[in-house]
């Protein structure tokens, strides 16, 4: 057992064998220097580490429905400085809220946004497996072009999701954030990075993490895989490492000769069905819409203020 | 004020996720370099880098050591490690005794 990774998270949790989601809760967590609250919305990672009678959470936990973490972590937050202002509490604590991309893209969209306007010192770290995967595997705001999801499945006539995925970061930029970064639980290193800033940032408001979780069980790749998954998804470009520290871009990680998207969908049997010679301008769609959002976030990490 | 909370973390509870698994991972410890990499990601947190008076004998002073009690067998660490000293073995008719999780155990003596 490795005693510091499980201080605040404990395995014997039911998340699929080879799922990521643990990685980035201990990692994050372990950034911390302060205690720790974790506010949790409906998902994934709820349904697996808190089935009765056993928690896997050491640290307070609180469970939200899909649509309110981020209401929950704005008032557990406002009455802990009210009660630090009254001197009676006196401990230093760090809020974070983990929500999927459902509970964040979709339908926790208002509360987050709520909790971002008003400025709230909360860290929310949004694990990203671009669907609603414990209920099965439907199509969220997160699924990439071309999945084959269950209820946007693929056939002999159809490509399955026909929306290119929600721009979270640039919803939560504008907010006016003084810290939020698009990370992947393949470069721990980096998440860890970013992490550690969006702890600072909390000083003069909310911190936003959003990081892909690559999902081996709906995305339908071996349990060994996340990882080699989760870094083709950067080198080709598909996923970059980015941070807008106040207002302004800085690209990560540049690859120096990005990789074609063939590489990273024929990884992932979600995307099988394009590889059909019949569905290379699908291919080639989505290529080009990675090109053009890559040179778009080129263009913003040149301009700063 | 204290609090007593309904559900606190009690390890005895913990689900035993050491009997999903029907492949688990050896490591070659002459081959270990201790990089790290298969402790960040494994997602079960099982690896830690040893560096007791055992592990001197080792190139860099310290080895991956992997408690199997939670492994879920996934394959993560060796698919993540750079000079692939991490092997996934079969286990054979289910959790063999050299591998069985603590529970298990109990339940058999
Ligand atoms: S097989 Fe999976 S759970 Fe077991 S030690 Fe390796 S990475 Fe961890
Ligand atoms: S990844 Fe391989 S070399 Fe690195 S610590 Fe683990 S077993 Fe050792």
């Amino acid at each position: 057992m490795n005693e510091q990774l499980t201080k605040n998270f404990y395995p014997g949790h039911a998340t699929c064998a080879g799922c990521g989601i643990p990685a980035i809760v201990r990692h994050v967590l372990d950034e911390a220097d302060d205690s720790v609250v974790v506010i949790n919305a409906t998902g994934c990672l709820e349904v697996t580490s808190t089935l009765y009678p056993y928690t896997a959470w050491k640290v307070p936990y609180i469970h939200n429905a899909f649509e309110n973490a981020g209401a929950t972590a704005s008032g557990v937050e406002t009455a802990y400085r009210i009660l630090k202002k009254k001197k009676k509490i006196d401990k230093d604590i760090k809020f974070v809220i983990f929500a999927g991309d459902g509970g964040t893209y979709d339908i926790g969209l208002q509360s987050l946004s709520g909790m971002l306007e008003r400025g709230h010192k909360v860290l929310y770290v949004n694990y990203d497996n671009e669907g609603y995967m414990n209920t099965g595997g439907q199509r969220s705001g997160a699924t990439p072009y071309g999945a084959n999801m269950t209820t946007t499945p693929a056939s002999e006539t159809d490509i399955g999701n026909k929306t290119f995925r929600k721009d979270l970061m640039e919803i939560v930029k504008g907010h006016h954030l003084e810290y939020l970064a698009q990370a992947n639980v393949a470069y721990i290193e980096d998440l860890r990075k970013k992490t550690k800033k969006a702890f600072q940032a909390l000083e003069k408001g909310p911190a936003f993490l959003l990081v892909l979780q690559p999902c081996t069980n709906v995305w339908k790749f071996p349990t060994s895989d996340y990882v080699k998954v989760g870094k083709l998804a950067t080198e080709t470009n598909f996923w970059p490492l980015y941070e807008i520290e106040k207002d302004n871009y800085k690209i990560n990680l540049k690859i120096e000769n990005p990789k074609p998207i063939e590489e990273y969908l024929k990884t992932q049997r979600r995307f099988k069905h394009l590889l059909r010679p019949e569905n290379q301008e699908v291919v080639n769609y989505i290529q080009e819409n990675i090109n053009q959002r890559w040179n778009k976030l080129l263009k913003k990490a040149e301009c700063q203020f | 004020m204290e609090i007593e909370h309904p559900v606190q973390h009690k390890k005895e509870k913990a689900m035993d996720t050491g009997n999903w698994r029907n492949h688990y991972p050896v490591v070659d410890e002459s081959k270990c370099i201790a990089c790290g990499n298969c402790v960040k990601y494994c997602p079960e947190a099982c690896i830690f880098l040893d560096d007791s008076e055992k592990a001197e004998a080792s190139k860099s002073g310290k080895v991956a050591k992997i408690d199997l009690e939670f492994c879920k067998g996934c394959g993560v660490c060796a698919q993540v490690c750079p000079v692939n000293a991490i092997s996934m073995r079969t286990e054979e008719g289910g959790n063999n005794n050299e591998t069985k999780s603590k529970k298990d155990k109990e339940k058999t003596n």
